[in-house]
């Protein structure tokens, strides 16, 4: 109800606003004829807009900061002293909740105090009051405001100008927004997990090999062991046997489409495999659990290994699936960004298109590779519904791949799925995982993208 | 020289059969190469082909699920309730609608179980021998709900009989569909033996037919009665979370995009925002999950599993993908065009929007279904803001509580009961990637349509 009168406000000042600075904006070239007027009357119109909407949006802002807390001080207020001074801070919060809840009309459980109800009737009136009060405010500020922008409109204002100054505002504004993405990130990360190494010790975190946390109450200050090792010997295994896969496949199919295929094949078979860069990783997490895992305890079986059905390599295999076509794509680019002169030299000196590749291609385009590998890697290190679902969930140091094993983002999801309150290192360790994995990722990133920059200097 | 290699060649020196013997050998490595590549490529395609046939060979089944086509009769002995009251002239409003809810009342309370029973033994061939509890294995639990609803919604029925297509539990879909093995000994069947005669009887005399699950697209997810689990619930959730998405994401994207590479000075900051945001897109998901935890669930206060957080963190998630396509299709625009409207006396800001802007519309379109479809299969971030709560609704809102499409497959791959749900689980992975299927043929037709138009 309130939204919607809000809402219509502010449609009816937008409306009104424009129209005004429209039609005087009009006018202007009308009633000075022989003068040059500056702007056109959409930008006159659009100033006068900017002008009224932005003290009503203000003062809406405003309420919407301070409203709840002159609320809350508003209840406080009207709660009998004697009652007040009783009551500890669980139960004012509660008290107010209640008054609240009745003021609504929502009705609450229990016997109803009498100073509750009148309270709450108080209450009532209150908010109605203030909320009209803020309409009007907002809405006389912004007819103001309108007078003045209307009443400076004249052929040499600069309409244009300014509106042009307030996109720009904005524009600015919004690519601030991948920038206060990154401080959140590192500061809501960094924060978090100094609270967490308030708990643990972080020699304990980063080089324990044990990984234990414990549901304990807090009672015992028994809090589990937090050893990051076994975790990301869990993750390296899995990106290791991911590369293993990726890598071969990946580049053999770059090198084929980029130095054999004929255009028509390569128009067709490249999107093709990019369609494995577009399915959800749930998707890629199911596949493996249901069926790779399974397969590959089977050939364990015949061959006599033991091979568990959720482990490393399940993890592994699919997940190298699921990065072929990055190493394929970027690996293609960087292919075909070899001068065409070092290809034809090669060639005129008698060597077979295989000898050509493997001899000059790749050693010219090794640091482009490499990059691209990296990258792979890195979304290999972060990737985490199919290590969820087919990695097996054991955190423990392994040597082998062909067991379950646990990674970093397998324990994120473990240790925060199911918790709100931050308040033990049960769920704050999530966080400092979290920021070891941004950090591991962040550091393999701009290597890899300053090797490929390197990389593309070198032959512009 | 004609000389000397005139007789070389009848009598082939030392030499040239050392050249012959290593050139053979080279293109032999160079056709083993060469098949190497053909082995790559096959296996990638070999992957795609495997993943999809795989989903489709375990998915199609569930689309089609044992249904039970009941006559039940409306017995008012079995039933005995009052009729529904009817508006007595004279009475008020309230009066009525108290006698109503008091009615409703009493219809709940009753044990529809007894009609369905009674509906179950009549279906029944004539003599056979079953106890209540083994013939009320074979409907879904929730098939009292749908009768006593039914006949809420019109009390005429009592008396009547009315034939209802319910659906058959999860159990009897899997003894129907053979995914049970029948040789198995009683202790190890989920059905007594009784029920399994029974519903091999009613199988065989149309009773129970295998029919399109439209349950599966219009009902919401349910742990009391898995064969009524549908999707509608987690579909709303995606749907509200790619609404935030679009509306935050595509403005934010395009603007800032605008501005690095139309206004911004070329300056320390405008690479380190460049820097920035292509290391954002490389940041794995989940730390976008934890970025929401702490950030918009703990810090502002928004509510936990509640697709509006959902689509504020997809959108952080998407937003460097929009900004890089769109800078790359400002890029592409000629420099002819900006000069001539510059030149024609239009400001920096008229060029941008006016001129550059709309050439660029295919190309900000595409990246933005594109980013769009990356965002409503990620799961990760989700788990971590409490989208993986059990939903028994559909959000009416984005801030109702509400689960996505690719947590609902979470969900069901991890139900106990395995048999139903991996097929279950693989029909929702079906509808995920149809619909991402569909998002992209809509970008790909798109681009081609206007970009031929342009």
């Amino acid at each position: 109800m309130n939204s919607m009168i809000i809402a219509g406000l502010l449609l009816v000042l937008l409306g009104l606003s424009y129209q005004t600075g429209w039609s005087k904006g009009r006018g202007l070239s009308a009633a000075n004829s022989g003068v040059n007027v500056h702007s056109r009357p959409q930008y006159h119109a659009a100033r006068v807009a900017i002008w009224t909407l932005v003290p009503a949006l203000v003062i809406l802002a405003l309420w919407m900061a301070f409203g709840p807390g002159i609320t809350r001080g508003y209840i406080v207020s009207q709660i009998p002293v004697d009652i007040l001074t009783a009551l500890d801070q669980g139960g004012l919060t509660a008290t107010i909740q209640r008054i609240g809840a009745l003021a609504s009309g929502y009705g609450v459980a229990g016997e109803i105090q009498p100073f509750e109800q009148s309270a709450a009737d108080a209450l009532r009136n209150f908010q109605t009051i203030t909320f009209l009060a803020m309409i009007a405010a907002a809405a006389g500020l912004a007819i103001l405001a309108l007078l003045y922008a209307r009443s400076r409109i004249s052929p040499r204002l600069r309409a244009r100008n300014d509106v042009e100054v307030v996109i720009t505002t904005l524009l600015i504004f919004c690519s601030a927004v991948a920038i206060m993405t990154t401080i959140g990130i590192v500061l809501s990360l960094a924060s978090e997990a100094l609270r967490f190494f308030s708990f643990i010790n972080p020699v304990d975190f980063f080089f324990g090999t044990v990984w234990n946390p414990s549901f304990s109450t807090t009672a015992t200050q028994d809090y589990g062991d937090y050893g990051l090792l076994p975790l990301l010997t869990g993750t390296l295994w899995v990106a290791a046997i991911a590369s293993l896969v990726a890598v071969p496949i990946g580049l053999m199919t770059a090198i084929y489409l980029s130095q054999y295929a004929p255009r028509r094949v390569r128009a067709v078979i490249k999107p093709v495999i990019e369609i494995l860069a577009g399915i959800p990783t749930i998707v890629y997490g199911f596949f493996a659990l249901v069926t790779v895992g399974p397969f590959l305890a089977g050939v364990g079986n015949v061959i006599g290994v033991d091979i568990s059905a959720t482990s490393a390599l399940t993890a592994g295999l699919v997940m190298g699936i699921m990065i072929i076509p990055f190493i394929s794509s970027l690996s293609d680019d960087i292919l075909n960004q070899v001068p065409l002169a070092m290809r034809d030299g090669s060639y005129g000196l008698g060597a077979t298109q295989s000898e050509t590749i493997r001899n000059v291609l790749l050693p010219a385009a090794l640091p482009g590779i490499v990059g691209a590998f990296l990258l792979a890697v890195s979304r290999a290190i972060g990737e985490t519904m199919i290590v969820v679902l087919a990695a097996g969930n054991s955190p423990v140091l392994r040597g082998t791949p062909l067991e379950p094993i646990s990674t970093i983002t397998v324990s994120i999801v473990n240790q925060l799925t199911g918790d709100s309150d931050f308040a033990g290192p049960q769920s704050l360790v999530a966080f400092a995982l979290g920021l070891t994995l941004f950090v591991i990722t962040l550091l393999l990133n701009i290597v890899a993208l300053y090797i490929v920059r390197r990389f593309r200097e070198q032959y512009e | 020289m004609t000389d000397q290699t005139a007789p070389a060649a009848k009598q082939p020196t030392q030499r040239t059969l050392q050249i012959r013997a290593s050139l053979r050998r080279r293109h032999l490595s160079e056709q083993i190469f060469r098949i190497m590549g053909i082995i790559a490529i096959c296996a990638a395609l070999g992957f795609v082909a495997l993943l999809f046939t795989d989903v489709l060979r375990k998915g199609i089944p569930a689309f089609h699920q044992a249904t039970l086509h009941l006559d039940i009769t409306f017995d008012p002995e079995i039933i005995g309730v009052d009729p529904a009251p009817v508006q007595i002239a004279g009475q008020s409003a309230a009066d009525f609608n108290a006698a109503q809810l008091a009615w409703q009342r009493n219809v709940a309370m009753l044990n529809w179980n007894n009609v369905i029973t009674a509906a179950m033994t009549e279906a029944a061939p004539e003599g056979f021998e079953i106890d209540s509890r083994a013939l009320l294995a074979i409907p879904e639990t929730n098939a009292r709900h749908v009768v006593r609803e039914a006949f809420v919604a019109d009390p005429s029925l009592l008396g009547q009989t009315h034939r209802f297509d319910l659906l058959a539990s999860a159990n009897v879909d899997n003894w129907v569909k053979g995914n049970i093995d029948r040789s198995l000994d009683d202790s190890r069947q989920q059905l007594p033996a009784d029920t399994r005669g029974l519903v091999d009887i009613l199988v065989e005399n149309g009773t129970i037919t295998q029919d399109f699950a439209w349950g599966l697209f219009t009902n919401v997810d349910s742990r009391a009665a898995p064969a009524s689990a549908g999707l509608a619930g987690a579909f709303m959730g995606s749907l509200y979370m790619m609404l935030v998405v679009i509306v935050l994401a595509v403005p934010i994207g395009v603007a800032s995009a605008i501005y690095l590479e139309e206004f911004a000075p070329k300056s320390r900051l405008t690479d380190l925002i460049e820097v920035n945001i292509n290391n954002l897109a490389a940041v794995p998901s989940i730390v976008f999950g934890l970025l929401g935890a702490a950030v918009f669930i703990n810090f502002f206060g928004l509510p936990r599993s509640a697709p509006l957080v959902g689509g504020l963190v997809l959108t952080l998630m998407t937003l460097p993908t929009i900004i890089i396509a769109t800078r790359a299709a400002l890029q592409a625009v000629s420099p002819a065009l900006r000069q001539a409207a510059l030149g024609l006396g239009a400001s920096k800001t008229q060029m941008v929007f006016h001129h550059v802007l709309p050439v660029t519309f295919p190309s900000i379109l595409t990246a933005t279904i594109i980013g769009v479809a990356q965002a409503l299969g990620e799961t990760a971030p989700l788990l971590l803001i409490g989208m993986n709560a059990f939903v028994a609704s559909i959000p009416g809102s984005p801030v109702d509580q509400a689960t996505a499409l690719p947590v609902q497959i979470f969900l069901w791959q991890g139900n106990e009961n395995r048999n139903f749900f991996e097929a279950r689980t693989s029909a929702a992975i079906m509808v995920l990637l149809g619909l991402m299927i569909l998002l992209n043929a809509v970008a790909i037709f798109l681009r081609t349509r206007l970009e031929r138009r342009a």
